[in-house]
């Protein structure tokens, strides 16, 4: 008996390992390629560089940067409100028959591959958007209203978790004091679970900073720094996406720089998150 | 203490386990790519592959024990795949650059460039000044070449892609394609984004061209197999095969399947230009180096 758990054990031990193993060895690939580039071009002209032709040995990533940086923010624009009021509905006031539905659908809406996502964008909202407000369609707008999709099922399901996670008395107390229910969720309850919800948030940035495939399907991929939410814009991610099939030498170590330059700033979003989640408030 | 200090022992000595067990599978994984004797690889461009599968599935009807694997890739890694003997055929959708020129490449068709727009834009005609200009970013507006007054949108391929190479060597020259340009990975991503889109243009393989959208008329020539054979449409390019040395073997009886009449004609059907009905590039020994 003895021998066999110490065995069970060694295997789930080599397994756990395994999986972090693969991304010792990911994050080791990665920097291996992409910093010895950096050094050689020099972090400023890369981080900050505006022109990305890499015939020309150009290879600036700014506008990869804000394109990232506005398709993130218009995601959040729209992701925030929504998955808020969306977990406040399904903490406080859905009818339990409409929570069957419901939560099998927002489950729903994070298995929908990325691609389908991109795939709808294209046929349907980037014509709309090209016919009602001009340009070609392949927009920041438009792949911010797809992204903003995309991260409602992170946001509504950790902010659910963490308004229920308060204590009742909260609640009780609230009412007790007479407040009203809205003011009871608005004043007491959002503020309570401020850390839970500020977490879910930046778990969504993260999601909306890494994907790739929708956004290379709407984004348009312009090099360009973009000027308005109607321009095309290339995100960090769609530059690898885009180019890796035919890229070498330089310009495939400057796609590897791209991808370290990606990990960290999802490495920042998570620990924060994590820090986030962690503070109790209460 | 003694009890952690063996936990660590252990810990460690499963990580060095671990280790080799990754080596293993890695060097495995690696040794599995290279195939067995019967059979070949064929890896390049994306241009390319689907003419390559085609041909491979007819050589393999012909020699049942032969096998032929055909990958994309784009055609810089199948250069690439080539010099490191990883692939045995290369599939290039540009002439071979710089010290790619000491492999040994055979031209297995040729195949034109259109310039595509909107069925619904009046616009029928450009020089290939004008296309530059578009393409540039100079010109910005189809009113000042003969469409309605609505801005440009340029449609283009990404960095390193064959097919934007030979549009910037047949058209753009030393200009630049403007950085304002949208960017998509793929001849059919490019035609769904110009058949949508009734300001924009841009430009793919002449074989793709459907119905859903035009090909313009480059200085009154229009891009047909008759014109092109002539000489009179210029946007051409050669589908090269490459090979490190001269080829021997499997990959030999393969190419001069797909450079003989049969094969040729099946290329013209799919819409590529036969290297055979040429009269004027001579045999087809002459043009194999310099590439």
């Amino acid at each position: 008996m003895e021998v066999k758990e110490k065995v069970i054990e060694k295997i789930l031990l080599l397994i756990a390992l395994s999986s972090i193993s693969i991304l010792t060895l990911i994050a080791l690939f990665i920097f291996g390629e992409g910093l010895p580039f950096i050094w050689k071009f020099g972090p400023i002209d890369f981080l900050f560089g505006k022109r990305w032709v890499p015939s020309h040995g150009e290879f600036g990533i700014f506008p990869m940067i804000v394109g990232s940086f506005w398709v993130t923010v218009g995601a959040l624009l729209l992701g925030i409100p929504l998955g808020l009021a969306c977990a406040i509905f399904l903490c406080e006031w859905i009818p339990p028959l409409a929570a069957m539905f419901l939560r099998p659908a927002i489950q729903l809406l994070a298995a929908i591959p990325s691609v389908i996502y991109g795939f709808w964008g294209l046929m349907v909202l980037v014509p709309l958007v090209r016919n009602y407000l001009g340009g070609s369609g392949l927009s920041i707008f438009s792949g911010s209203i797809i992204l903003g999709f995309m991260i409602l099922p992170t946001i509504i399901s950790i902010s659910e978790d963490s308004l229920r996670a308060l204590p009742p008395s909260y609640k009780a107390g609230a009412f007790a004091l007479g407040a009203t229910h809205w003011q009871t969720i608005w004043r007491v309850l959002v503020p309570a679970a401020r850390s839970g919800i500020v977490a879910s948030i930046i778990l969504g940035m993260g999601r909306a900073i890494g994907e790739t495939m929708a956004m290379i399907m709407i984004l348009g991929n312009a090099v360009k720094l973009p000027t308005s939410f109607l321009d095309s814009a290339r995100t960090l991610t769609t530059n690898i996406g885009i180019e890796m099939g035919y890229a070498s030498g330089d310009h495939r170590q400057a796609l590897f720089a791209t991808g370290v330059i990606l990990f960290f700033i999802i490495m920042i979003l998570n620990s924060s998150a994590i820090l986030l989640s962690r503070r109790r408030i209460g | 203490m003694d009890r952690q200090i063996q936990n660590s022992k252990l810990k460690i000595q499963n990580l060095g386990i671990l280790v080799f067990l990754l080596m293993l599978s890695l060097i495995l994984g690696s040794g599995g790519c290279q195939r067995s004797k019967a059979g070949i690889t064929v890896a390049g461009s994306t241009s390319v592959e689907p003419f390559a599968e085609l041909l491979a599935e007819e050589y393999m009807i012909r020699n049942p024990h032969s096998h032929i694997y055909v990958q994309g890739g784009g055609s810089t890694a199948g250069i690439e795949a080539v010099r490191s003997h990883a692939a045995n055929i290369g599939m290039s959708s540009r002439s071979l650059m710089g010290t790619e020129k000491s492999l040994y490449a055979v031209t297995i068709a040729k195949d034109a460039i259109a310039i595509i727009i909107h069925p619904r834009n009046p616009v029928e005609d450009l020089s290939l000044e004008k296309v530059r200009e578009v393409f540039s970013g100079r010109i910005r507006n189809w009113k000042e070449i003969g469409g309605q007054d609505h801005p440009i949108i340029l449609v283009t391929r990404e960095e390193g892609s064959g097919t934007r190479e030979a549009f910037q060597k047949l058209v753009m020259g030393e200009e630049e394609i403007s950085l304002e340009a949208l960017v998509q990975d793929s001849n059919g991503a490019i035609r769904q984004v110009v058949s949508g889109d009734p300001n924009a243009i841009g430009y793919i393989s002449l074989g793709l061209v459907n119905e859903k959208v035009k090909a313009l008329r480059i200085s009154g020539v229009e891009p047909n197999v008759k014109n092109i054979e002539s000489g009179r449409y210029h946007l051409v390019r050669p589908f090269l095969f490459v090979f490190n040395g001269e080829p021997t073997g499997e990959a030999k009886a393969f190419l001069d399947f797909v450079i003989c009449p049969e094969a040729q004609e099946l290329l013209c059907k799919e819409g590529l230009i036969s290297i055979l009905s040429t009269s004027s590039e001579g045999k087809v020994g002459s043009q194999r180096k310099g590439y």
